[in-house]
């Protein structure tokens, strides 16, 4: 029991880690709140479910294919849709939003609304301690933490890292000391999106395809990075793992868990946000002008 | 007699001054005069159930308007109002037999309630935050209606409550003329000083509060009032489809609202409703073609914030009419001279 709840909660955690570090990015450089962000990564799913059925290739080609084709569609619906409405804040809220159903109403168009899956890449599991842990759980847990390295090197290691988080910090200061804002949002958005499809691409042998997945990661990423602070790296992946937990504890141990998970994680969330109302890790920005 | 005849030609005089001078006004004028006449010309009853399905959510949508449009406390989650206020008039009707007059207040009693619960912890949140958070509250209530599925019905909800009214021409007058008399209270509420510092929260919380406003009362309000007004909305629509489901509260619903508002325009009132009158009757025309509905209504939605970001009846209203330089009042783009002041209109 103990075992499945940390196994669960680590792996889903990790999921809507890098969704919310995704998020976070996309806020911290651009202000940009990407509704649609959980879409690209339903989009991915898809791509990867296409490629594996209809097409027959190799499961991990697949998946990179995906996130490359996911990302390039991200890039070009942000200069298409979000880049012109960016300076005003409620119309790239529905803009998000808007494009968000496009894509789930074209998915649902091509697949239809069944559920699919999409076979594991490794076969077999593993018995720690009495509890049967598959292969493809540990891969994902393992594939999603080695991303979540990455990303922690890009940003902190490299030159391109240091651009999107002074962009971040501070945009007219950064723009000031000759950084090209709106070549960094691209990027940052790109990386993003990126982000968003990886998680599609991982998460996918362990979850149920179909148009409408991206509902609830989306609720449970805008939690995560509310908890952890906007903007704050750190507390989205802090923020993603504390609601993976209680998520996974509330199905295991209430009854009709499965229909209070969400309940209980964003009650977590607004619990702390009354005590700290900028997250547990964001800064309190005084009036952000 | 004179008496009687002094308040006509005083109404005639209002007409002819106030109201045909300006094409918003004649158009606002007409929008009444139809939805008050359409029964007696036509009474196909899937065109009244069209108009009747507007009319609640054009509540829902000036509602949104009042509390994120005017307030500037993004409220991602107003699903919430619409649906306690639905279920808690589906439980009082099916379980108390009270009958719609009198759920539906206490249904808008009921959001009132909540609005002031959840209003208290977003008090202290700001802008995004805020966004974000509300859109919590209706999951969490979600994930409880389905959690006890004794008392709410689960995923079926409550259904076999009364109709409003027997016929179709009652129901639609009684849900039209709570809607034209609701959306007017909420126009004139903005109008009053309690909506000009509701204005100036939006603009600059800290320096209304420097000028010695108790922004949190008012704040409070704004949840209060907004949830009062969603809440009738829930109420009537229960009452109208004779169900109270989880649907009422699922996000698609909270997001539907913010796009209803903002494609109309918001900070405006009417422009929500304006909204609702178009795009909802639009989607249902759409229904021709079931499996493209939402993707060329979202499609719709996109190519309209591309070109008008402040939304489709602010931009319609500013291209036939222009703010005079001198007195601020509006006259239509056609006039040289202010129609009050008579200056230079370019």
């Amino acid at each position: 029991m103990i075992l499945d709840i940390i196994i669960s909660s680590l792996i889903n955690g990790s999921v809507y880690a890098i969704l919310a570090i995704g998020f976070s990015l996309i806020f911290g450089v651009a202000r940009i709140i990407n509704i649609a962000h959980t879409a690209f990564y339903m989009l991915a799913s898809y791509c990867i479910y296409y490629g594996t059925h209809r097409l027959g290739l190799h499961p991990v080609l697949c998946m990179l294919l995906a996130v490359i084709l996911v990302t390039i569609i991200g890039l070009i619906s942000y200069k298409l849709f979000i880049d012109p409405i960016r300076e005003h804040e409620a119309a790239m809220l529905i803009g998000t939003i808007a494009l968000a159903l496009v894509f789930q109403e074209i998915m649902l168009i091509i697949f239809s609304g069944d559920f699919r899956g999409v076979p594991s890449l490794v076969e077999g599991f593993l018995v720690i301690f009495g509890v049967k842990v598959s292969y493809q759980q540990l891969l994902t847990f393992g594939v999603a933490l080695s991303v979540l390295a990455a990303v922690w090197v890009l940003l902190l290691k490299t030159r391109l890292g240091l651009a999107i988080r002074s962009t971040a910090n501070d945009r007219e200061v950064a723009n000031l000391m000759g950084i090209d804002e709106s070549r960094v949002a691209m990027i940052t958005m790109g990386v993003s999106v990126g982000l968003a499809a990886f998680s599609g691409a991982v998460i996918v042998p362990l979850a149920i395809v179909n148009p409408f997945m991206w509902m609830h990661p989306l609720i449970m990423m805008m939690a995560a990075v509310t908890l952890g602070g906007l903007g704050s790296i750190r507390g989205s992946f802090v923020g993603a793992y504390i609601l993976g937990f209680a998520e996974a504890m509330v199905v295991f141990l209430i009854p009709a868990g499965a229909y209070l998970k969400g309940s209980v994680a964003l009650s977590i969330m607004i619990l702390v946000l009354l005590i700290r109302p900028e997250g547990l890790f964001g800064i309190a920005f005084e009036e952000e002008r | 007699m004179d008496l009687i005849r002094f308040y006509i030609s005083k109404l005639l005089n209002i007409i002819k001054n106030e109201v045909l001078v300006l094409p918003s006004r004649v158009v606002v004028f007409l929008f009444f005069l139809f939805l008050l006449v359409l029964p007696l010309l036509t009474e196909d009853p899937y065109l009244l159930r069209i108009l009747i399905l507007s009319s609640i959510f054009a509540i829902f949508a000036a509602s949104w308007d009042l509390l994120s449009g005017f307030t500037g406390q993004m409220s991602f989650g107003h699903a919430l109002f619409f649906g306690v206020g639905a279920y808690t008039a589906a439980l009082l009707n099916t379980h108390l037999h009270i009958p719609p007059w009198g759920s539906i207040p206490f249904g808008a009693l009921a959001a009132v309630l909540t609005g002031l619960i959840i209003g208290i912890p977003c008090l202290r949140l700001k802008g995004t935050y805020l966004a974000l958070t509300t859109l919590a509250f209706p999951i969490i209530l979600l994930g409880i209606v389905f959690a006890i599925p004794e008392v709410t019905g689960g995923e079926l909800g409550i259904s076999g409550l009364k109709r409003l009214a027997r016929s179709h021409v009652a129901n639609y007058y009684i849900t039209v003329v709570v809607m034209l008399g609701l959306c007017t209270i909420m126009w004139k509420i903005t109008d009053s000083n309690t909506g000009i510092i509701f204005h100036a929260i939006r603009e600059d919380e800290v320096a209304v509060r420097a000028a010695g406003i108790n922004t949190t009362f008012y704040k409070l309000m704004a949840f209060c009032l907004s949830g009062f007004f969603a809440g009738i909305a829930g109420g009537l629509y229960a009452h109208f489809m004779r169900l109270a489901g989880p649907s009422n509260l699922e996000v698609y619903m909270s997001f539907q609202v913010v796009i209803w508002s903002i494609f109309g325009g918001v900070v405006t009132i009417w422009g929500p409703v304006g909204a609702v009158f178009i795009l909802f009757p639009l989607l249902e025309f759409f229904r021709l073609w079931p499996e493209v509905r939402i993707l060329l209504f979202a499609v719709i939605v996109l190519l309209i914030l591309l070109y008008m970001p402040q939304g489709l009846l602010p931009w319609l209203r500013d291209k036939i009419e222009s703010e005079c330089p001198r007195c601020k009042i509006r006259n239509v783009t056609t006039r040289k001279t202010c129609r009050v002041c008579a200056a230079e209109m370019h």
